[in-house]
């Protein structure tokens, strides 16, 4: 029994080393350090704020919309950050989508509505980069979970722009900008968000800071939206798989009571 | 008419008398298969393994119904299953990460065997089917990656399915006639799918050969010894209930990632649609391919590094007459048991080098990791059996080990 129980542990080790030794962070080569934030959803029960998502998307409306998609949202998915169904709805008709066809064969635009997915801005790819030196800005729908942890990646990219260092200084191609934090340090998008740039309607005062952070939490929901229904969901089938084990563990014990071994 | 049966015990026996399929599961895994009873909980991981894979049939069938297998619609129809099909998240996340929990079960089963050698006469052939079990694991697990259209499904396909372009002469017809086309695209991610939905159900019949080869001389026990009758108990309610609680702590640690961290197995690359203009800074499978990707980029040559990487797994296939030692478990072999916990060693150190760059640090420990993995099988493994004096083996498994020697 001793051995099984050493060599037990020394499994439960070898599946654990192997966890984190497939953990794709480490393949990011020389990564910059990411200032890690606290966010709303850390935690075992951590979920959204509703408040920020709404900031979030604000600044991704005022700001991001302008040049990035985030195809997978449509406006119905909003009332799942606050909005009411007339707000939504609201918000949808203020976008016109391009619909094939009327009875001349011929594409017409109508108001959005909320069963759309929120339009891109661009409508192809060739049109986005020829709108952006050649660079194309990519979807956001999924971007917090497309980078090693993503909502810090996106936070400290968003603030990551500075005075290249004086050995970077010449190499800066034009149309490019400098950010400590994006691959290769040299991104095509400009600093984008600036004190007071928008005014937010709870009052939040909107630093650089408070904008990213919002932002970013926003991209997070709609990244992964069923994010607070799967913590729910996980603590009770957690707590009735527990359950379960303790029942089956002395049901065991009762079952194996007259075997000696 | 005088019979004292119920209508249902009849109705019953009728049935039985004509397929007697009841009595052929009890004898399988109920209370008719007579097991030894000193088996630990190492011999809970077989049935883990059996209901990771109802897990991943169930799951797979339920996500295959509202999955696209196009290249322009797979992303997208992927991303609908997380978002708008009902569970949708919940069933995704679970195949996905069930994937890597039905990885960690097996190799813990196949270290178990390493370790009490159940691999040893006369349960050659019950290894055979282990290792063509996790043969088909390994296919079935890798199509299944391609399937979401991310990046790294790209990319991993195109750098496997380009290991037969090593194969002298044919290898680049190979390939071409593998991917069905000069490229990886849409025929490639269709007969993946069509072979990923196929692979499972030939697993189960390897399951039901390997169940089948276990019956024949019963199951292995942690001494190694043969279990006399009177040493076994049935199956059911014993080990059903043994492996009802294993089931439930494996379950926690489960349900633990699939609610909580169910992207940290994966690959942030994947959430990247599939860009074949784009290739990744740095393509790495998923981590229970790590091992084996280590051998392979552990020698420059392509066709030794894919011969060494495919040997790696079919050296299992006759290790059976590689060991010459006749004492099944390590807990009688005490340099054996050194060399296992070695191997385990090595074998984690080739996962971490895996996900490294082969350069530097990494690539030497990859050199020196597949050396001594083979080493291990092919020099240590016969020769240890020959030199090493086992310990005195108990007359009987209800026998305490003679005397424990003074620690």
């Amino acid at each position: 029994m001793k051995l099984g129980m050493t060599s037990f542990a020394a499994a439960a080790l070898f599946a654990v080393v192997s966890f984190f030794a497939a953990s794709p962070v480490q393949a990011a080569g020389e990564a910059v350090e990411l200032e890690h934030q606290e966010w709303s959803w850390d935690g075992v029960l951590g979920g959204f704020d509703r408040q920020q998502l709404q900031r979030g998307f604000q600044i991704y409306r005022e700001v991001c919309a302008a040049c990035h998609g985030l195809d997978y949202i449509a406006f119905r998915n909003l009332e799942a950050i606050g909005y009411s169904e007339d707000q939504v709805k609201f918000l949808a008709s203020q976008y016109e989508i391009e619909e094939c066809c009327d009875e001349f064969g011929d594409l017409f635009n109508r108001p959005a509505i909320p069963a759309d997915r929120i339009p891109n801005p661009y409508p192809n790819e060739q049109f986005a980069r020829a709108s952006n030196g050649g660079s194309l800005p990519p979807d956001l729908s999924l971007m917090t979970k497309a980078r090693p942890n993503g909502p810090d990646y996106v936070y400290n990219l968003i603030l990551g722009y500075q005075d290249p260092p004086a050995d970077m200084a010449e190499e800066i191609m034009p149309g490019m900008y400098y950010n400590s934090v994006f691959d290769g340090n040299q991104i095509a998008m400009a600093q984008q968000l600036f004190e007071d740039l928008v005014e937010y309607s709870d009052g939040t005062p909107a630093t650089e800071e408070q904008m990213a952070k919002d932002v970013t939490a926003f991209l997070h929901w709609a990244a992964e939206p069923k994010l607070e229904q799967r913590k729910q969901t996980g603590i009770r089938v957690l707590l009735f798989t527990f359950v379960f084990t303790v029942l089956a563990y002395f049901l065991k014990r009762r079952i194996w009571a007259d075997v000696k071994h | 008419m005088s019979t004292n049966k119920g209508w249902g015990a009849r109705a019953f026996d009728w049935f039985e008398e004509r397929l007697p399929i009841v009595s052929f599961i009890d004898h399988s895994v109920g209370s008719q298969y007579p097991a030894p009873k000193n088996l630990n909980y190492f011999w809970n991981f077989g049935s883990l393994a059996g209901f990771m894979l109802v897990v991943m049939i169930l799951t797979g069938i339920l996500l295959a119904m509202s999955y696209t297998p196009h290249v322009d619609y797979a992303f997208d129809s992927v991303e609908r299953i997380m978002r708008d099909v009902n569970s949708g998240w919940l069933l995704r996340y679970m195949h996905a990460n069930g994937a890597s929990f039905f990885f960690i079960v097996v190799y813990i089963h196949i270290f178990r065997g390493l370790y009490y050698g159940s691999y040893k006469a006369p349960r050659e052939v019950l290894w055979w089917l282990g290792i063509i079990i996790l043969l088909l694991m390994m296919a079935t697990a890798f199509m299944g990656y391609v399937l979401p259209w991310g990046q790294m499904s790209f990319w991993g396909a195109t750098v496997i399915t380009n290991l037969f372009s090593a194969i002298p002469v044919v290898g680049d017809e190979i390939v071409t006639w593998l991917w069905g086309g000069f490229a990886v695209g849409n025929p490639t991610l269709n007969r993946f799918y069509a072979l990923h939905y196929l692979l499972p159900f030939v697993i189960v019949g390897a399951v039901v050969l390997h169940i089948w080869a276990l019956h024949i001389p019963g199951s292995n026990n942690p001494t190694g010894i043969e279990a006399a009758p009177q040493d076994k108990i049935p199956f059911h309610p014993y080990y059903t209930a043994k492996d009802a609680f294993g089931l439930g702590v494996f379950l926690l640690a489960y349900f633990a990632v699939v609610f909580w961290f169910p992207n940290a197995l994966g690959h942030p690359d994947n959430y990247i649609p599939a860009n074949p203009l784009s290739t990744p800074a740095h393509i790495v499978p998923e981590w229970y391919f790590l091992p084996f990707y280590a051998i392979l980029r552990s020698i420059d040559n392509k066709l030794i590094g894919v011969v060494l990487m495919f040997a790696s797994i079919l050296i299992l296939f006759v290790i059976p007459w590689l060991d010459t030692s006749r004492i099944r478990s390590a807990t009688f072999r005490p340099i054996y048991k050194v060399l296992f916990w070695i191997l385990l060693v090595d074998c984690v150190v080739l996962t971490w080098c895996g996900a490294q760059l082969p350069e530097g640090l990494p690539l030497i420990l990859s050199r020196v990791g597949t050396f001594w993995y083979f080493f291990h099988f092919l020099v240590l493994l016969p020769v240890i059996g020959w030199i090493e004096t086992p310990r005195p083996l108990p007359t009987s498994i209800s026998t305490p080990v003679v005397a424990k020697p003074a620690e």
